[in-house]
């Protein structure tokens, strides 16, 4: 396979024919694995005897074939609106798979003044023709050949690892436009194969862009405009053994470009979890992570990525940087971990982690509250955290989203439900006197052994109804975690009615969390009355992450376009804005999506001027020819 | 030197509301039926309107106070619980307990008062409109213009009969001596402050966390005086900046989005005050307010005070007037309940907001024909006094250059109310001020001319601020040794500089000012700018002429405040001794004829010059006693120079 992708350069014909083979090898996926087997095994040998598993990897080396090139995830799962004018989730991959959602027409043409007959569909099909012709460095590209790692500079692969999923670079995918993207993409299949490519890059003056899922909201994976050498994407999917798990101490050894879902489904066949669930664990790997400060649903109990983690590898310019034990804290100096963790690429690759890990929890439960208005709800999450007595998750969305959340209910099957639902309804309405367009929704996720997650939930249930919170139930709760995965595929279906939208987080003190969203919500709403647009937009926000001083908040914010000449433009002012109110009111530039190049601009001011310094003159030494040179963070 | 294009908007094309009469619909029904009337009125974000008890027990609970609190007993020594008592007594004096009967029983009386005393109260009602939408926006702070006691019972009057919320109402503590009326106040919505509380923190902190739990929570509308006092002079007073801060920190702070800062301009046609302003100023002092004394003041019901203008600004959002002024992320490392003095950066903010609202109740006053007349008046005054004659001026003449002012005026941009008929009512053949009436010793006879004087200034200050930058300009190509742009602007910076405390005038606005002038000027016709001259053209004469000899009145009463200090200042001039000596300078000179405007015997135009010349740095205060200081000469002569060359004394 290795030759077929290093082939793409000659003629259309001879392309559509290799492409044709590939999707047939596709099916086979057994050949295609083979193939690399072979390398693979070299590595394995320096590695460990003990690779627990490869089998049942999710991420193929041309993900097109299984991803969307111009939205999120899976090609087989996607919100429509079928002929008569229902939304529908295709697929079988979600709980949601294959259901009709009744409610989301209406709530998308009451909430933006969407309108079904007003589509803009994306452009179907790359044309490879659009996209820039590669600019490769012959030598580079000879002397990587005879190392036999895999490469490509197939058009559609590197436009697949020109973007991460900011709304921009969507947008401009759909639109079928295509700016500065890698010219050659490799796939490294060992730790040992970066250091072979990282040198060779090193001695050709090659710029290398690491990535693993993809899945940045940063401008992160953009390729600097400016930049004039050869790009190489490096692709780290290949990397995703999980090489070995330590019970005595519950560490394991992992390839550092596994994405989330296998590493947790793997482990769990050994009767293990990290517990580190992102909301983009299904595409985002162990070793992006680790490069932009991660942080996971359920940190509560496991904690976020700078806690899990134990001992990093990274290929450098300069050499690989690791530590010579794994002791579980050291005073040595600056932690050199957290050079690495938030580095965004920056100083080089991420290639192997050690994890802890946990044994699976014996008892999941999830659950919800109702409360009467947002502001008992943060008193609520405060008192929660004060008495450090938080669930694995516990989050709390605001009126807008419980509406929101409501509207992408599924057809319930039976009479009987949605009378109870009718009736569960009622009795907060009307009976308790909660306002429907106040009250607002926290819900939990509680991990553990039975006993302990009963007494737990008891306790929660009981700061909660100080707070005038009512028990909502246990679906309400597993629907809002389960929502947060399709959330993304939401967003496409938005971008086919003009409606364009993105999320964004902060965390801030918890005296400042009430004032935040009230701030940042409106200066949403005033910015986008501003700048023109036609229709009130969405504005509303949630807290998804409780600390013992603060909160981790997240904005979503959306609005209906038409009329609009450059709605990217207006999209990208309001964000800013949106940004600038967060920091003026003692928000942080981010919590876990990074910096990346989106948000450089206020890094000086965030981390002081020496702060600054300090890491400019880390990547200096680290890499002082910008091989890195994805030009994030600073 | 910046002569940037001049692109100051037209003035002339000012966009301003009409007018509505609101005591016609009071003259054609009931009063007792509209007193008690269905009072509704929309609240910010449709909150509920919570008791004034209520808002007590929130400034009490405050994390603020309770941090001072502990503060202040760890400093005195005292039991938290005693401290705490002291704040409850405190906010116990302040607060204010509004209460919709009180409003309506003020409702009728005043519907019966205003109809004897005042021809019309006229309200822009687009602009009650505007405020209504602003109110259920985000929270407002109404800053009307403070010249009269009437002000605030109007202000509330207003609001009342247009349905709006009433405002809770910042009074200082000298009315709640009034037995009865100050709780009739106080329960129409005013609270009272100290008129000085500098050191008491615990004060400070119930009076601000007083002030802020109002505002966030939308309770009601704050209003207050940025002027800070009724200004005897009909000239706006230099902005007090304390409730301001107080009411700007909590945008700044991030507890609000936003705050709709509203400035009104209360134009009256002749103030109620008046005669009593003009005796204050020449060392009569000011009676204490008392209720008896109220009712001894009935008897200017009797009089014609004509109409009121009362215009109702475009609403000012604080978020808009601190974009790009201030980092809000200076609150972000400490807790924001700890009290901090400003930064130097929201110090400057706040006041140069401060000026520009003062400018925009300035720009809205509305302007009675009376204020060109005694423009004129006291112009042709003095040219008399100097020729010692006593003529007057004969109508015509007066009418002719009434009209030719008017004309500069709109020009300028000022807010006119020209009558279709000027001067209904005939003043025989000749117009010139009163003559006063018995009078024993010559100096009498001066004070009693002097009130009239002052009076008659009175009305001419309300149209200052429209030609104040061109007078200065005028003044500054005077007093210029040359023509030379650099040589005038030089002189028009000393100028504005000094007067500084005297007139509205935004600190570190020298180039826009002159700009602003300049461009007012030429588009008049009165000057032709050259690339490095500025020319008075022919026929620019005369309104240069007009304009230089508005401000000298100003000029020499500085200038003998200059002198005394000079000449007569003993070493041991106390600031409490300085008016009286400075008075007695004057008159002495005035006698003797040696000076030329009676209107320098003002005490307000004096205690300006001394905060004038302490800011400039000529005199120093050391333990409360006034010194020169070694510059002094050098600033006395500038300001004679000026003086001197604006016309030969």
């Amino acid at each position: 396979m290795a030759s077929n992708s290093s082939g793409g350069g000659s003629s259309d014909r001879q392309r559509i024919a290799q492409q044709r083979l590939r999707i047939i090898a596709g099916h086979l996926q057994g050949p295609v694995d083979g193939d690399s087997a072979i390398l693979a095994a070299e590595c394995k040998a320096q590695g460990s005897k003990t690779d627990v598993c490869r089998e049942g990897k999710t991420v193929p080396r041309r993900r097109q074939e299984i991803m969307k090139w111009n939205g999120w995830g899976y090609s087989d799962s996607k919100f429509l609106f079928n002929k008569k004018g229902q939304a529908e989730f295709t697929g079988k991959r979600y709980r949601l798979s294959g259901m009709i959602i009744p409610g989301l027409k209406d709530w998308m043409e009451g909430t933006f003044g969407a309108n079904l007959q007003h589509k803009t569909p994306a452009t179907p099909l790359l044309t490879s023709s659009a996209v820039q012709p590669a600019t490769l460095n012959k030598a580079f590209l000879e002397e990587l050949k005879s190392t036999g790692i895999p490469f490509s500079h197939d058009a559609e692969d590197r436009v697949f690892r020109a973007h991460g999923h900011c709304l921009h670079e969507i947008f401009a995918l759909r639109e079928g436009k295509f700016g500065r993207v890698p010219d050659m993409v490799v796939w490294p299949n060992c730790h040992n194969d970066v250091v072979k490519i990282v040198e060779l890059a090193c001695k050709h003056n090659v710029c290398v862009i690491p990535y693993g899922g993809g899945t940045s909201v940063s401008s992160a994976l953009e390729c600097p405009p400016e930049e004039t050498r050869s790009i190489v994407s490096l692709d780290t999917s290949q990397m995703n053994r999980i090489l070995w798990i330590d019970e005595k101490n519950l560490t394991a050894h992992v390839e550092a470009g596994i994405v989330g879902q296998d590493l947790e489904r793997l482990l769990n066949e050994s009767g293990y979890c990290t517990g580190h669930e992102p909301d983009s664990m299904e595409f985002s790997s162990l070793g992006g992570w680790v490069a932009t400060r991660a942080s996971g649903m359920k940190k509560n109990i496991y904690g976020n990525i700078e806690d899990l983690v134990i001992h990093i590898r990274m290929v450098t310019p300069r050499g690989v940087i690791e530590k010579s034990c794994q002791g579980p804290r050291m005073s040595t100096g600056p932690d050199i971990h957290h050079f690495i963790m938030g580095s965004e690429g920056t100083l080089g690759v991420v290639t192997e982690v050690t994890m802890k890990i946990r044994p699976m929890p014996e008892y999941q439960k999830y659950g919800s509250v109702v409360f009467p208005n947002f502001e008992q709800g943060v008193a609520c999450l405060r008192e929660v955290a004060k008495q450090r007595c938080a669930p694995a998750s516990i989050r709390l969305m605001d009126n807008e989203q419980f509406k929101f959340g409501h509207a992408l209910k599924p057809q319930v099957s039976s009479i009987f439900t949605s009378f109870l639902d009718g009736l569960k309804t009622f009795y907060i309405t009307k009976f308790k006197g909660f306002d429907p367009n106040r009250l607002c929704v926290a819900t939990l996720l509680f991990e553990g052994d039975r006993e302990k997650v009963l007494q737990h939930e008891k306790q929660v249930y009981d700061i909660a109804a100080k707070f005038g919170g009512l028990a909502a139930g246990e679906d309400n709760g597993q629907r809002g975690y389960m929502l947060t995965f399709v959330i993304a595929y939401l967003r496409d279906l938005g971008m086919d009615y003009y409606v364009i939208g993105e999320s964004f987080e902060t965390s801030v003190p918890w005296d400042r969390v009430l004032d935040i969203c009230r701030n940042v919500k409106a200066r949403i709403i005033q910015e986008c009355k501003d700048k023109g647009v036609q229709f009130p937009p969405l504005s509303t926000c949630r807290v998804t992450q409780t600390y013992d001083t603060g909160a981790c908040v997240y904005f979503y914010f959306a609005f209906n376009y038409r009329g609009l000449s450059d709605p990217v433009h207006v999209y990208e002012q309001v964000e800013h804005a949106a940004r600038e109110e967060i920091l003026a009111n003692g928000g942080s530039l981010s919590h876990h999506h990074g910096v990346g190049k989106l948000r450089k601009e206020w890094m000086r001011d965030t981390v002081s001027n020496v702060g600054v310094g300090m890491l400019k003159s880390v990547k200096d030494y680290v890499d002082p020819d910008n091989i890195f040179g994805n030009r994030n963070l600073l | 030197m910046m002569f940037l294009s001049l692109q100051h908007r037209d003035p002339m094309l000012k966009k301003r509301d009409d007018f509505e009469d609101m005591l016609e619909e009071r003259r054609n029904s009931s009063d007792l039926r509209y007193a008690l009337r269905c009072y509704t009125p929309v609240l910010y974000k449709g909150l509920a309107p919570c008791k004034a008890s209520m808002l007590k027990s929130m400034v009490l609970q405050s994390d603020q106070l309770h941090h001072v609190i502990g503060q202040v007993s760890r400093e005195t020594g005292r039991a938290a619980d005693d401290v705490q008592e002291e704040a409850s007594a405190i906010l116990e004096e302040m607060a204010h307990c509004l209460q919709l009967s009180t409003v309506r029983f003020f409702a009728f009386t005043l519907s019966k008062v205003f109809k004897t005393l005042f021809r019309s109260i006229c309200v822009n009602e687009e602009g009650i409109q505007r405020l209504q939408q602003a109110i259920q926006e985000h929270p407002v702070v109404l800053l009307p213009s403070h010249r009269s006691y009437m002000d605030f019972l109007l202000m509330s009057y207003i609001l009342y009969t247009y349905d709006i919320a009433l405002p809770v109402i910042a009074a200082g503590m000298d009315f709640m001596g009034m037995k009865f009326v100050g709780e009739m106040l106080r329960m129409s919505g005013a609270f009272f402050i100290r008129r000085s509380f500098g050191g008491d923190k615990l004060y400070w902190s119930v009076f601000s966390e007083y002030v802020k739990t109002m505002l966030k929570n939308g309770f009601a509308p704050v209003e207050f005086f940025l002027e800070g006092t009724r200004s005897r002079t009909s000239k706006s007073l230099t902005p007090k900046l304390g409730l301001l801060n107080i009411v700007m920190d909590p945008y700044l702070k991030g507890e609000v989005y936003d705050i709709n800062v509203v400035p009104v301009s209360i134009s009256y046609e002749r103030i109620l005050e008046e005669a009593l302003y003009a005796r204050e100023m020449l060392g009569v002092p000011k009676p204490k307010e008392s209720t008896s004394g109220l009712f001894k003041a009935r008897k200017v019901l009797s009089e014609d005070y004509g109409s009121i203008h009362v215009y109702f600004g475009q609403p000012v959002s604080v978020r808009s007037l601190a974009q790009g002024r201030v980092n809000r992320c200076q609150f972000n490392l400490v807790p924001r309940h700890i009290p901090r003095r400003p930064s130097e950066e929201i110090q400057s903010f706040v006041n140069d907001s401060a000026y520009r609202l003062v400018r925009a109740q300035e720009e809205n006053m509305v302007l009675k024909p009376w204020v060109l007349l005694a423009s004129l008046l006291l112009q042709n005054h003095h040219q008399d006094q100097t020729a010692g004659q006593k003529r007057g001026m004969v109508l015509e003449e007066l009418t002719a250059q009434a009209v030719w002012l008017r004309d500069m005026f709109r020009e300028y941009g000022a807010f006119l109310h020209w009558p279709v008929v000027l001067l209904d009512i005939c003043v025989g053949g000749q117009v010139k001020p009163g003559e006063p009436h018995s009078t024993v010793t010559p100096e009498e006879e001066l004070l009693s001319q002097a009130v009239i004087v002052l009076s008659c200034a009175s009305y001419r200050n309300q149209g200052l601020h429209v030609f104040l930058r061109p007078a200065l300009l005028a003044s500054a190509i005077n007093a210029a040794s040359s023509n030379l742009k650099q040589e005038v602007f030089n002189s028009f910076s000393f100028l504005r500089n000094m007067f500084s405390n005297e007139f509205i005038l935004c600190p570190g606005a020298t180039v826009q000012d002159f700009e602003e002038a300049c461009y007012l000027l030429v588009k008049t016709g009165a000057l032709q700018v050259t690339q490095q001259e500025l020319l008075v053209t022919e026929r620019g004469q005369r309104t240069v002429a007009f304009l230089t000899s508005m401000l000298d009145p100003f000029l020499q009463g500085y200038q003998v405040v200059c002198r005394f200090l000079c000449e007569e200042a003993t070493e041991n001039l106390t600031e409490k001794q300085f008016v009286p000596a400075v008075r007695k300078f004057i008159i002495k000179h005035l006698l003797a004829g040696r000076l030329r405007y009676t209107e320098v015997l003002s005490s307000d135009l004096q205690k300006n010059s001394l905060a004038a010349l302490l800011r400039l740095g000529a005199v120093q205060k050391i333990k409360g006693r006034i010194k020169l200081s070694k510059v002094t000469y050098s600033s006395v002569f500038l300001l004679r120079t000026c003086v001197n060359l604006t016309y030969n004394c």
